[in-house]
Formats: C-alpha cells, sequence, structure tokens
C-alpha cells in the first residue's frame, strides 16, 4: 500500500455505442457530486448508433473544477478497444476495469507494466443475476466503486432516482456484485479514494450546457419551441419536448430547419416568446428566416451548437469555427445580438437574457455555444431564477388597443423601438412585410422610406448598445495584473480556468478576459482589459482565429499570440497550461 | 360587419390589367364580408411572386414572408394563437417550387388553416420562366426549347398527403371561388385550394379562354366529395376537362386538437412573468 490520494480522480467509462456509457457515467458522477465532492463530465462518441468507440469522462475533486484533465487515473473499459484507445491517458498506477473473461489483457498489450488490471467478469456476474447484457456497466460501476472506497449506498440513491422501481432494483443488485468482488479480490489496492465530504447531500446541481438553456428557455416563459433534430443542437430538443405539457409549451419538430425558423416567426408575431436550435448546416438553411426576423422586427431566439465544418465536418464534435457566420449570416444589414456562454451558468442565465433582448429590442438572438458545452455535464449551484426579471418591452398582449392613434407595428420614434401589439387585438391592424415598408408595413420602394426605415433599425443598436452597458458583456478571471492576458470566448472556459490553476502551481499569474457578447462587440471594456494587458493570448477551438480578427476589427489592435486547436476535441487543460507557458 | 369597403387599402394596385390575381383579391374579400369576420381577427400571410402583394391589398393583419415559406410561418402564427383566422396566400413558384417541401406536411398536420395558391403555371414577378406546373413543352425565357418533366400534380398530391380539405378554383368564375373560400376558411383543419390565375402578360397558353373551356364544377356532376378514392381520380383529369370545386373533405382532428394542455389557449394567455423551474432543478441535484 503506498501513499493514498484522496478525492482527487479522473475516470474514463468506455465501451460501444449502446452500450449505455454516458449513463454509467452519469450516475456515478452524480453519486460523486452528492457525497460532496465537485465533478466535472463529457462525453465523447461517433455519428453512429451501435458499435464503435463511446467515452465519457468523469473528473471528481476536493475543489471546484471546471473541465476534465488531461490523464486519467481509472479507466472502465466494457471492451478492448476502450484500453487500447486509453491506455496511454493513463497515469502510472491507474487501474483498469475490464471482464477478463472476455478480454485478454497483459503488459504486452498494454506496452507498459505500471497498470493495475482489476478484472470483473461483468458478463458472468449479468448472467448469475439473469440480467440484461446492457447491465455490465452497472456491474463495472459497482466495481469501481469499491476500488475507489466509495460509498455504494450513494450510487444506488442515485440509481433509484433515475430509473423506474423495477429497472432500479435489478441495477442496484448488479451495482452490488460488482462491488462485493472487487472488494473481495482488490481490496485497497487502489491509490484513489473517495470519500464524502461535510457537503454531502443534495445541493448542487449537474447539468449539461443544453439543459442549462432549457431551463433558461423555460424560466424565461418561452413557450413555442421549435427544431429540427440535428447534433449537437439536439439534446435540447430532448429536453423541451418531455415538458410541453406540464409546462404548457408547444414543442414542434418540423421538416427542415427552413420550417423551424420561419414557424419560430410566426409564433413570436403573434405575442409568443419562440425559440428555436439547430448546427452549422441547418444554420445555414435559417439564413434567410434570419434575416426576415429582422427586418420584420421579429424577436426570435436561436441557439447554435457548433461542431467542425466545413459542411458535415465532424458531426459528433466540437469546434468554434461559425462565430464570423453567426455574425454576418444573411444578406442585407440589421442588428442583431450573438452572446456566447461559456459554462452552465452563463447557458442559463444568457439565454433569459438573450429572450429580454430579443423582445425588447424586437430583433433576433443568437446564443452560441457548441458540442462541448451543450453536451458536457457541469455543476453549479441551483440556478437563480430572481436573478434576471422578464422584460418584453413595448409588447402589449391586451385583449383591446386603446391608443386614439391608428396602430402602426413600425411606427417611426425617438429609439427606433415600435410598440408591438399582436394580431386579434381588437382595434388594431398588425402588419409587417419582408420586403421594405411603410410604418404600416405596406411594401414601398421609395428611397426615402427605405433610408428611414434601416435608420430606424439601426436607432435600436444604439439603445441596445446602453442597455448593454449595464449586462456583463464581458468576465475577468484571475488577477488584476498578469503576466498576459487570454482571451476567448464560449466553452474554452473551463480548460483556460484549469489551465490557470496549473499555471498558477507554478507560479505563473495569467489572467482571463471572457467575451460573452460577441455582437455588439464590447468594445469600451475589451480594449480596457487589452490596453492594461502585459501580452495578450487568443485561445480559440478554429484554424483561422476568428475573435482576433474581430478584435482587431473593433479595436484596430493586434493580439500577441493565439493558441488554435480545430481537431474537434476541447483543449486539456495540461496541453493548454503548456502551450500558454511556451508564450508567456 | 366588415364591408368590402372596410377591407380596401391605401395601396395602390400594381398587377397588370386583368391579372387573375383580382379575381381571387376580390372573391377573399367577398368571402370575409360573407362569414362577417372582424379584420382584426384574420391574419393573411403571402410570399413572395405577384400573389405576396395581397397583404398590401386587403385591409387585415399581415405577414409578407419569403418566397416559398408562407405555410410554416403561418402554421406558427395558428399555433401560438388559434383564435385567428389564418389565410396562407402563395403562387406556384412559391409554394409548389421553392416551397414545395412544406406543403406536404403542413396538410399532414392539418392545422387549421387555408392556403390559397395563385397558379398561374408560369413565373410573372421574375418575367416569364418556367414552373413546375407549367405544362410539357411550354417556352419561356428559361425554356426556350420547350419544359421538359410532365407537370406537377397539386390537387392530387394534397389528396395523397391526407389532406381534409382539398379544392380547386378559378379565378375567372368569380362567385364559385367565393363559396370555394368561404369553405377552406370554414373548415376546421388544413384547407388546401388551388386557383388557376391567368397570368395575362406571360402565359400565352394558360389563358381565361383555355380555362373557361375546359373547367368543369364537381358538385354539378354529382361529385362526392366524402370519396378519397373517387377525388384522387377527378384529380387526375387535365387536358379537355378539369374539374374545379371541392375534390374532397373530411373531418379530423387539428393537430392542435392533440395538444390538450394548450387546448383552444393563445400561448399569450399563458402567464411567463413567474415561471417556477424549481422543481426541475430538484431532479437535477
Amino acid at each position: 500500500m503506498t501513499d493514498v490520494i484522496k478525492n482527487k480522480v479522473s475516470v474514463i467509462v468506455g465501451g460501444e455505442a449502446g452500450a449505455g456509457i454516458t449513463r454509467s457515467g452519469f450516475l456515478f458522477a452524480k453519486a460523486c457530486l452528492r457525497g460532496g465532492l465537485h465533478v466535472f463530465g463529457a462525453n465523447d462518441y461517433q455519428s453512429l448508433i451501435r458499435g464503435g468507440h463511446n467515452f465519457y469522462i468523469v473528473r471528481v475533486d476536493a475543489e471546484n473544477i471546471y473541465s476534465q484533465r488531461d490523464t486519467i487515473d481509472l479507466l472502465v473499459a466494457l471492451n478492448r478497444e476502450t484500453i487500447l484507445l486509453h491506455k496511454k491517458e493513463l497515469v502510472p498506477g491507474g487501474g483498469i476495469v475490464y471482464d477478463g473473461e472476455d478480454i485478454a489483457v497483459d503488459a504486452e498489450t498494454l506496452g507498459r507494466d505500471d497498470l493495475k488490471l482489476y478484472s470483473v467478469p461483468l458478463r458472468r456476474l449479468v448472467k448469475e443475476l439473469d440480467g440484461e447484457l446492457i447491465m455490465r456497466n452497472t456491474v463495472a460501476l459497482g466495481a469501481a466503486v469499491a476500488l475507489l472506497d466509495y460509498d455504494l449506498e450513494i450510487l444506488n440513491d442515485v440509481i433509484e432516482d433515475t430509473f423506474k422501481p423495477k429497472v432500479a432494483a435489478s441495477n442496484v443488485k448488479a451495482a452490488k456484485m460488482g462491488y462485493d468482488y472487487a472488494r473481495d479480490r482488490y481490496a485497497t489496492d487502489f491509490e484513489y479514494k473517495l470519500e464524502k465530504t461535510r457537503a454531502a447531500g443534495k445541493r448542487n446541481i449537474f447539468v449539461t450546457g443544453g439543459e442549462a438553456v432549457g431551463l433558461g428557455a423555460i424560466r424565461a416563459g418561452c413557450k413555442f419551441y421549435v427544431a429540427y433534430p440535428m447534433t449537437p443542437a439536439t439534446p435540447l430538443l430532448h429536453f423541451m419536448a418531455p415538458l410541453d405539457r406540464e409546462r404548457d409549451l408547444i414543442v414542434i419538430q418540423p421538416e427542415s430547419e427552413i420550417a423551424a425558423i420561419n414557424m419560430a416567426a410566426g409564433a413570436s408575431f403573434a405575442g409568443a416568446r419562440a425559440m428555436t436550435a439547430t448546427s452549422g448546416g441547418g444554420f445555414c438553411l435559417m439564413s434567410e428566416g434570419l434575416g426576415m426576423t429582422g427586418m420584420t422586427e421579429t424577436p426570435v431566439v436561436i441557439m447554435l451548437a457548433q461542431r467542425p465544418g466545413p459542411s458535415t465536418g465532424l458531426p459528433t464534435y466540437s469546434g468554434q469555427a461559425d462565430l464570423r457566420f453567426v455574425i454576418h449570416a444573411s444578406q442585407g444589414e440589421f442588428p442583431r445580438v450573438v452572446i456566447a456562454p461559456g459554462d452552465v451558468e452563463d447557458c442559463f442565465y444568457r439565454t433569459i437574457e438573450a429572450f429580454n433582448l430579443a423582445e425588447k429590442f424586437q430583433i433576433p438572438v443568437i446564443l452560441v455555444t457548441d458540442k462541448y458545452l451543450v453536451e458536457s455535464h457541469g455543476e453549479s449551484a441551483p440556478f437563480d431564477q430572481n436573478r434576471i426579471g422578464i422584460d418584453r418591452g413595448l409588447l402589449s398582449t391586451g385583449e383591446q388597443y386603446t391608443a386614439k392613434e391608428e396602430y402602426k407595428r413600425h411606427k417611426f420614434t425617438e429609439d427606433g423601438i415600435s410598440p408591438r401589439a399582436i394580431p386579434g387585438m381588437r382595434g388594431a391592424i398588425v402588419r409587417t412585410n419582408a420586403d421594405e415598408h411603410d410604418e404600416r408595413g405596406y411594401t414601398t420602394e421609395d428611397p426615402e422610406l427605405a433610408t428611414r426605415m434601416t435608420d430606424k433599425r439601426f436607432k435600436k443598436l444604439d439603445a441596445l448598445i446602453s442597455e448593454l452597458a449595464n449586462y456583463e458583456t464581458t468576465k475577468i478571471y484571475g488577477p488584476e495584473k498578469g503576466e498576459a492576458t487570454i482571451i476567448a470566448w464560449g466553452s474554452t472556459k473551463g480548460p483556460i480556468r484549469e489551465a490557470m490553476k496549473l499555471l498558477g502551481e507554478e507560479g505563473l499569474k495569467v489572467n482571463y478576459l471572457q467575451i460573452v457578447f460577441l455582437t455588439p462587440f464590447p468594445t469600451a471594456k475589451v480594449k480596457k482589459v487589452l490596453k492594461s494587458a502585459r501580452k495578450t493570448i487568443v485561445v480559440e477551438n478554429n484554424k483561422t482565429s476568428q475573435l482576433s480578427s474581430l478584435i482587431r476589427e473593433h479595436l484596430l489592435m493586434p493580439v500577441d499570440h493565439q493558441i488554435l486547436k480545430y481537431d474537434g476535441r476541447p483543449f486539456d487543460p495540461g496541453e493548454l497550461s503548456k502551450r500558454i507557458k511556451a508564450v508567456l | 360587419m366588415v364591408t368590402l369597403a372596410d377591407l380596401k387599402t391605401p395601396k395602390t394596385n400594381t398587377w397588370c390589367p386583368r391579372c387573375g390575381n383580382f379575381g381571387i383579391l376580390m372573391a377573399f374579400k367577398k368571402a370575409l364580408v360573407q362569414l362577417d369576420l372582424r379584420r382584426d381577427q384574420v391574419v393573411v400571410v403571402s410570399g413572395i411572386g405577384c400573389h405576396g402583394k395581397m397583404v398590401n391589398y386587403v385591409n387585415t393583419n399581415g405577414f409578407h414572408g419569403i418566397h416559398g415559406r408562407v405555410l410554416p410561418l403561418a402554421q406558427g402564427i395558428k399555433l401560438a394563437n388559434p383564435s385567428l383566422t389564418i389565410v396562407g396566400f402563395a403562387g406556384d413558384a412559391d409554394q409548389y417550387d421553392e416551397g414545395w417541401g412544406h406543403v406536404t406536411h403542413a396538410i399532414r398536420r392539418n392545422i387549421d388553416m387555408t392556403l390559397i395558391v395563385h397558379n398561374n403555371m408560369v413565373l410573372g414577378l421574375t418575367t416569364g420562366q418556367a414552373t413546375s406546373t407549367s405544362q410539357k413543352n411550354f417556352k419561356t425565357k428559361s425554356t426556350p426549347f420547350g419544359v421538359i418533366p410532365p407537370m406537377l400534380n397539386p390537387v392530387a398530391h394534397a389528396l395523397v398527403s391526407n389532406g381534409t380539405f382539398v379544392a380547386r378554383g378559378f379565378a375567372g368564375d368569380m362567385l364559385h371561388l367565393t363559396e370555394l373560400i368561404v369553405e377552406a376558411i370554414k373548415h376546421r383543419g388544413f384547407a388546401f385550394l388551388d386557383v388557376f390565375q391567368p397570368c395575362v402578360t406571360f402565359n400565352y397558353l394558360n389563358t381565361y379562354d383555355w380555362c373557361k373551356e375546359r373547367v368543369y364544377k364537381l358538385e354539378e356532376e354529382g361529385h362526392d366529395s366524402a370519396d378519397r378514392r373517387r377525388a384522387l381520380e377527378k384529380s387526375l383529369e387535365w387536358d379537355d376537362r378539369i374539374p374545379i370545386g371541392v375534390f374532397y373533405r373530411e373531418k379530423r382532428p387539428t393537430y392542435r386538437d392533440k395538444l390538450p394542455h394548450v387546448k383552444g389557449k393563445a400561448l399569450t394567455e399563458l402567464p411567463i412573468d413567474d415561471v417556477d423551474i424549481s422543481s426541475i432543478l430538484e431532479t437535477m441535484m
């Protein structure tokens, strides 16, 4: 027995698609969360239904954590491929839980002899239970809990909360079989241990970015969610659909993304808070409709979950190469908002802001996320429902239009924002038009009116920029003065915050500017940080460093370094800290 | 009581003299008067093409959308507020070319609205090109040697898509068309109405006379509009005799009927100021 490493472990559960990999990783993570530990979970899968290689990483720590790590300590392998693919990521002394009766593994196949092999006859134990083969993952999970000397009761609670009683009961049995087997044979052999803390209990939530966006939408009063399935935006559809009845909303899957954006526009024109979501390919199809919402001043919230392109690209992986696209998509010029949440909390609060801004300024608002953010599980204190109120701007939904003056949907006003009535209101005729139009919504080709209407729409941008002065359009992390300032947007937030910890351990101080609102660009705030920065480093998951070009465009300032990655995988913090260190 | 005068707008009409659209415009206005619908409870949705200007010429609520997308836009409005009367106007290129992908799905959903397609078998506003309902060998600027594929049959398609109200009208017979529009709007479900609408400038083939020589009324020949199989047979008639009138109608629950939680309610009636999500948050702990 060597030194024990307590409450600090990274576990990968891996196997073929359809083997319940994500589910078992999630159960384990949640069991740790309920033990008062901090957790992060991320999945990795391929574009197929069965076979292939899927894995789910769970990182557990006694301290707050924001992403996965570069290495793993325990590998729960439901097939041979998992071992071959991840053997190099295991730390010396790391363990592998596998079915030795199914898979032959030795130092030779591993190419190293510093790993601990914990064979558990998963298939045989499931058979003894008379259970389905898929329950191998739960047996393995039980074994992992035993190796980590963790609390099986907590896992049982999580299983019981997750499954229907009958399924839960057999899974609890399966977990116990794995637990007992591993405990009998391997006792205290593994150096990594987990122990529940004083913070144990149901305190924090464990949600994906997609779920957090969905919660934000529901809290914001979204009553119409329309989306065509496309990875990685689909989880939001899966989250919203089962909630429609209890939450009094309409969730509809139309024939295409073109239909989705137009339906959302229709529902919003009729006064409902409406949202759609898609990935890059679907957003291409939505582009014309996006412009229509800009022209007709119809509020709509769109979540774009990025994956690497061009075209179909890497459909189940992550990237950040659509920033320029969402900022400029659709012909012509019209104001819009582009918000990039960076973690699950951002996802929740920013979504509520998105709905408010869309209605207040009668514009499209795009939440730009990516696969890594939408599908990874992060921990948070339960979201504060009262932090952001509902602001519907100049919308009136009463039954009767009461003003003396004739209602004009696109009335010229000082700040460009016209009072918004909805069709069906007695006494108001609500007319809008994707053609250039007059105040009443009638088509016009008059040059003077065309200029005034464009100016009207852009006056809203001025009003919007003033409003955003009160929003957290950027965020700063780390010490005020650092050797360098990292500038980034979106899901790189987690790995960056972890990399900062690693650099800190080496005595290197850097700070980090998260740009949350990309459009309108928070020029003044970014300039202030950049002017005082000793060195600037942009970190992005794309090839051409689109954020650097945005900074140049708005600030006329170059950045000093760019750290880019575009292989579809998120940055690992160790890798990132090394690359940061190399340019310090 | 809504009157024809109420429905007039200040916009100058820019359709060609004798354009078939005038027949549809007048029939629609007359239908609204006959149904005594309030202007503020009707929404006209139109796409792009000569027909798209309907929004400028009828003084009701309106949304002049983009090319081919009348159906999803109109369905979104209706789903959000079932008390509105939604009438979508589309052109043949608009609906049967650019927007064809929405047709079957809108019909299948049976959302309670009406679609009126101004079918002049040619692209007018873009100065005369073929559409999918242009007849074979029809010569246009884009098909100088004649249209190659056979024409699309929208009525037959609507029938095989399980349409609950499928009809065809003729802009040259306004009284009949008015009746059809009244029936379409009254139909509880998705009403599909294809209307022959001669383009006097760019369609030298399918003229008023061409239509008049061929059209006959289904109801005058004892057609049973409850017989879907027979309706399909009728929809295949072309060349010498072309049927107009109601091919088929049936009662079927609408899409919204299957959403009991929001049944009959406009989404704006649901309070959103303080939606409590704490019960969902609890499941995530």
